[in-house]
């Protein structure tokens, strides 16, 4: 089978994006003292990634499994909340 | 808006909390079902495969009307180093008449069916809703909100899953260290149905579950899954979040790499992949247990940490199946009593505590410190497959007897033979 990259593998997904909350916010603060961020591989959606020197969060394409939450050792840098009912990630297989 | 009063709301339409729904409607309670999915399932993702014993007992015969996949004859565990694999297979192939042994599934379907379940007997589910958060009246929960909307109850039961933001802000729970619990990951490819047969080499629907473990988590805590369905295989890595906070390693890339797998390659080419899932995986068994009874409130399933994984095997659902069903027995004895206090709720743990689900963490309860041992993902599937390259070889060198060959590879991994004793020593009396 080809290689798919995680872009290719979360567009295959369904979505219902909520385009009004964002469900995980950062404290840019708090993440700025963060050397390692881990967050940046352990998302298994790859949605951390560094823009401008300063880490970022994509909310489209979470898959909602709260390992970012987990693996973030910076009481206060993530605030995650699920996304509003009805909407995020819609798994047709499970 | 005066608010509405339900004996007891239900916060996630998993198995745990479908089954708690299902018992309590059939005894006549009022229940609410609230899903925070557009439908039940549509935000539940595991491995493959379900114990079929927890679920008969509720409702018996369920393999007649559940949406089911297919029933599991065959078992391998396999080790990986490398490009060398080695791999043990049981097959009962009487695991595929009734009662079933276990079963694969796919969670959007099957958690919609058992919620219907409960509907029909009478609970009433809410789907679209996220609860926010439970509602206190003097430091006893009374109800949930959600947004704006504000649900009254004699009981909460907190049913929202491995990553239950619920448990913690009720108080019950301290937020999750990454050593306590795995991230899942899977691909469902699909395939025809003759194909999977063909390639698994299995009769009819019969179907195959599959475990690894070595150098699939490049040699981390952790291990893959594979798990026949009928039109499609489900195919992932677990691994343990303490690792992935340590390692820059792509979960997602992980996978991809896995898939391309001289032992995986053949078994899944032609097919597509249908879906990408994540999924917080509770690993420390007893270890991370909330408080499973607060005031007004009990806690199920993934939520209370109810996973058992023995490496060779893993069960979830039989284990949330039965809390749930605990859950329901102890609210039935409370309303009985009219003392939905944590006291008159403490008989949740107790009726927990003659279940299986109690019996069986119990039992297993240092299996979770066991399988943080690193030789078991980098130095036992070397060895392992190390001994079987030397046995399956054959070659102009003159001949060594197996205790020769074993010793040589032993000496080759440097491997300590009181550390091996000791490991397997420990493993032999924890699993």
């Amino acid at each position: 089978m080809k290689r798919l990259s995680t872009e290719q593998l979360l567009s295959i997904n369904k979505f219902s994006v909520d385009d009004e909350a964002k469900h995980i916010i950062l404290d840019r603060q708090i993440c700025g003292r963060c050397e390692s961020k881990p967050c940046r591989f352990a998302c298994p959606a790859g949605l951390y990634s560094i823009k401008d020197g300063e880490i970022s969060f994509d909310p489209v394409g979470c898959l909602e499994c709260g390992t970012c939450r987990v693996v973030c050792s910076h009481p206060g840098a993530i605030t995650w909340q699920y996304p509003r009912g009805g909407f995020g990630v819609i798994y047709r297989y499970g | 808006m005066a608010a509405e009063k339900f004996t007891t709301i239900i916060i996630g339409a998993g198995p745990a909390g479908s089954t708690a729904a299902y018992l309590l409607a059939k005894a006549g309670l009022d229940v609410l079902l609230i899903e925070r999915g557009e439908s039940p399932g549509s935000k539940n993702m595991f491995g493959g495969r379900m114990y079929s014993f927890a679920l008969n007992r509720i409702i018996p015969n369920f393999w007649e009307e559940a949406p089911l996949e297919r029933p599991v004859v065959r078992e391998t565990v396999t080790m990986i180093a490398g490009d060398k694999s080695i791999s043990l297979t049981f097959q009962e192939d009487n695991w595929a008449t009734p009662p079933y042994h276990s079963f694969t599934l796919l969670r959007a379907e099957f958690d919609a069916w058992l919620a219907s379940k409960a509907e029909e007997a009478g609970a009433m589910l809410a789907c679209n809703i996220r609860v926010d958060d439970v509602l206190l009246e003097n430091g006893r929960v009374v109800g949930v909100r959600a947004g704006d909307d504000e649900l009254l109850a004699d009981v909460v039961i907190a049913a929202d899953g491995a990553n239950s933001l619920i448990t913690e802000k009720a108080g019950l729970r301290p937020r999750l260290s990454p050593r306590q619990v795995a991230t899942g990951v899977k691909q469902v490819i699909e395939l025809p149905a003759e194909t999977i047969s063909q390639r698994f080499q299995l009769t009819g629907n019969n179907g195959a579950a599959h475990l690894f473990v070595g150098s699939c988590t490049r040699g981390i805590q952790g291990g893959g899954f594979l798990y026949t369905n009928k039109n499609s295989v489900s195919l992932g890595l677990v691994i343990n979040a303490a690792e992935l906070q340590r390692y820059p390693y792509q979960i997602s890339e992980l996978l991809e790499d896995f898939k391309a797998q001289p032992f995986i390659a053949p078994l899944i080419e032609g097919g597509r992949v249908a879906e990408y899932s994540a999924h917080l995986v509770p690993e420390a068994g007893l270890h991370m247990m909330p408080r499973l009874v607060g005031n007004g409130i009990l806690v199920v399933g993934d939520a209370a940490g109810f996973v058992l994984n023995l490496g060779y095997l893993v069960r979830g659902m039989d284990l949330a199946i039965g809390s749930g069903e605990a859950a329901a027995q102890a609210v039935m004895e409370a309303k009985a009593r009219h003392d939905f206090s944590q006291r008159g709720l403490s008989v949740y743990q107790d009726i927990l505590k003659k279940s299986f689900v109690w019996r069986d963490l119990d039992f297993y309860h240092q299996v979770p410190h066991f399988l943080e041992n690193q030789r078991l993902y980098r130095l036992y599937p070397q060895l392992a497959t190390g001994i079987a390259a030397e046995m399956f070889t054959v070659s102009d060198a003159p001949p060594v007897h197996l205790l020769g060959k074993i010793m040589a590879q032993i000496k080759k991994y440097q491997i300590s033979l009181t550390q091996l004793a000791s490991d397997a020593w420990k493993g032999g009396r924890v699993l």
